[in-house]
């Protein structure tokens, strides 16, 4: 699947310094290969989380247009849009995002028990085995330790074998180990067939990435 | 979606157990509150069914330290007499409709009678006041020692009472009535003369020089048409001054009036709590939306629509406020249905229980009332949730 950005913006309003509204992201465009590992970097506010919610179907764009396959992410309905993120779209967000109430398992099947289809238990353990997590299959978030709740978003994020993968520093809790994993882990879903976009700051990313991009002050640059 | 709502409940079990609680509250306070309102509503109109007269006659000196109206609105128990030469003179005047005479007996707790109860005789021939009641249970003729026992009566029939030494047998019982008549006996006028008679004869009447043949304690009376009861009681407390007429309409605008003002109370106090516990909810689902804030956010990366997020929130509020609301209604049902003599004798009020159809009634629509004000509650917080900022709070912790 083809994810392209025409001339999108993002625009903030923020209360303080001289002008009110300033550019997170600045007119860009962008398109997201099938197959290929893209890694973004760039330095903290630069505008990478910005642009991946753009991108991922989260954030509206102030201005362009986002198209996947074809269709105008923006200008689906919500509810279109939702079931088509669900299916095609895995984004592993910044930070912890475990649901609290739910086992590991239960979160990492969440996204099949979010419009009731038929769970890929398989799949579910292959990932938890593989990401080193298999013996923490019936614990609970609040008793796992950062990185363990990482690989778990890590995990959900790629269930469904989406053809499209965001990471938001998916990395940052991780031990040179377990990073090296989840690189090579993304490195094989892109020569799957997936289209992965990874923003990170780690610098051992380069080695792995097939396109390297760098954002600075709103502004994409391929390096 | 279904089983994450429940999930959701389970994981926080506390939170769920405080909202359950206070739609429970909710659905039993309604419940409570309105069951027994209808009850003091059905009592009072068992009330003025059981004084069936438009106008009740009874001698002066029952009257003295409201012997007569304790009678036959506290249950209490007594007897006096007038003779048939007073009754007749009352029962000539003019207006005067409809009339039976009551002869009244109390029977004492000492070894001659089994219970001390209110004994009320009637005239079968005449009677319109009693009659009515006893036909609901019992078809057939009550026979000399035949007594009906009111429902509230350790007797059943087939059971032997004595009064004064007299054996009678309990052909029938009363349906409850809520009112006074639940502890009182009734027989015919044979059996109530010979029961007088008896009483007299071993010394224990304080009305010594009663003739049980020739006397009678009240007189239960409709004015004839054309005369109101106003005019008839004036008429008969003017001119036949050894006798005291009362409207049975004001015999019970004490206990109407009182009542009324217990209702109100309940009814205000309904109100307080609802308006409080929906206040509480409110803030309840409020406060569990902003905390899980991060995981509604999460849920929607994930590819949940908007919708979705609200109905889970919906959800989570059906099953936490049903749940309540349920558990509220059997709770009110269990302190009621078997509690209501307690609450009638705490009250002092004429009170009986709406039939269990009306019961059941009552408990959907407490439970419905109490379902639907949590899901409103809810809604509110469904609403925020489905307007969340995904980016923004995913960018929250860094
Ligand atoms: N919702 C928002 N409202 C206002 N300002 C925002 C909002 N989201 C982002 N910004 C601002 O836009 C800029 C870019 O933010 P962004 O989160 O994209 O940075 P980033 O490159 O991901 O940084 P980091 O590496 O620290 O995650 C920052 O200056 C940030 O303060
Ligand atoms: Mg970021």
């Amino acid at each position: 699947m083809e994810l392209t950005a025409e001339k999108v913006t993002r625009e903030f309003v923020r209360p303080s310094g001289k002008t009110n509204r300033f550019f997170a992201v600045k007119e860009t465009d962008f398109a997201l290969q099938s197959g290929r590992l893209t890694v973004l970097m760039g330095r903290s506010g630069s505008g990478k989380t910005t642009l991946l919610n753009m991108l991922s179907g989260l954030l509206m764009p102030s201005s362009g247009r986002i198209t996947a396959d074809g269709k105008d992410l923006y200008a689906m309905p919500d509810k279109e849009l939702s079931r088509f993120r669900c299916e095609h779209f895995g984004v592993i967000p910044q930070g912890q995002t475990a649901i609290h109430s739910l086992t590991v398992t239960e979160n990492i099947l969440l996204p099949f028990a979010l419009y009731g289809d038929a769970p890929d238990e398989a799949r579910a353990r292959q990932l938890m085995e593989r990401l080193d997590i298999a013996d923490l299959a019936n614990a609970r978030p609040a008793e796992l330790s950062g990185g363990e709740l990482r690989r778990v978003a890590i995990a959900r994020a790629l269930v469904r074998k989406p053809s499209l993968i965001f990471a938001d520093e998916p990395t940052g809790d991780l031990d040179d180990e377990n990073t090296a994993e989840v690189f090579r882990f993304l490195k094989e879903c892109a020569s799957e067939g997936a289209a992965v976009l990874v923003v990170t700051h780690e610098n051992d990313a380069k080695g792995y990435a097939d396109i390297m991009l760098k954002m600075s002050a709103g502004e994409l640059t391929q390096e | 979606m279904k089983s994450l709502a429940i999930k959701n409940l389970k994981g926080r079990p506390v939170r769920t157990a405080v909202l359950m609680v206070l739609a429970a509250l909710l659905s039993f306070t309604a419940l409570g509150g309105t069951l027994v309102v209808a009850s003091l509503g059905k009592g009072l109109d068992s009330l003025k069914a059981r004084l069936g007269a438009d106008v009740m006659v009874v001698p002066k000196e029952a009257t003295m330290k409201k012997k007569f109206e304790d009678i036959v609105l506290q249950g209490s128990t007594g007897y006096f007499y007038m003779s048939y030469a007073l009754a007749d003179e009352v029962i000539q005047r003019e207006g005067v409709g409809q009339v039976s005479p009551q002869f009244f007996l109390a029977s004492t707790g000492s070894s001659c009678c089994s219970i001390p109860v209110q004994i009320i005789g009637f005239d079968p021939a005449t009677d319109f006041t009693v009659s009515p009641w006893i036909k609901r249970t019992y078809g057939g003729e009550l026979g000399k020692y035949d007594i009906v026992a009111g429902s509230d009566l350790n007797a059943f029939v087939g059971d032997k009472l004595s009064f004064y030494g007299v054996e009678c047998t309990v052909a029938a019982k009363l349906e409850k009535t809520g009112t006074s008549y639940d502890t009182t006996v009734f027989t015919n006028k044979d059996t109530i003369t010979a029961l007088i008679q008896s009483s007299l004869d071993k010394g224990m009447n304080d009305f010594k020089d009663t003739d049980p043949e020739k006397a009678v304690s009240c007189l239960m009376i409709n004015a004839a048409d054309g005369t109101s009861p106003e005019e008839l009681v004036n008429d008969i407390n003017i001119h036949c001054k050894k006798v005291r007429a009362f409207r049975s309409g004001d015999m019970i605008s004490g206990i109407a009036g009182s009542l009324g003002g217990v209702s109100q109370m309940i009814r205000l106090l309904i109100a307080a709590v609802w308006v409080l516990g929906i206040v509480i909810l409110l803030l309840a689902f409020t406060m569990s939306v902003n905390e899980r804030k991060k995981e509604f956010a999460v849920l929607r990366v994930m590819g949940a629509s908007r919708a979705k997020l609200a109905g889970l929130v919906l959800k989570e509020a059906l099953c936490t406020c049903l749940g309540g609301s349920l558990i509220g209604a059997v709770v009110g049902l269990l302190v009621l249905l078997p509690f209501n003599g307690v609450i009638e004798k705490t009250l002092a009020l004429p009170f009986l229980l709406p039939n269990a159809g009306s019961i059941t009634g009552f408990a959907v629509s407490a439970v419905a009332l109490s379902v639907i004000s949590g899901a409103a509650a809810a809604a509110v917080s469904a609403w925020r949730v489905s307007r969340i900022d995904t980016g923004l709070i995913l960018r929250g912790d860094n």
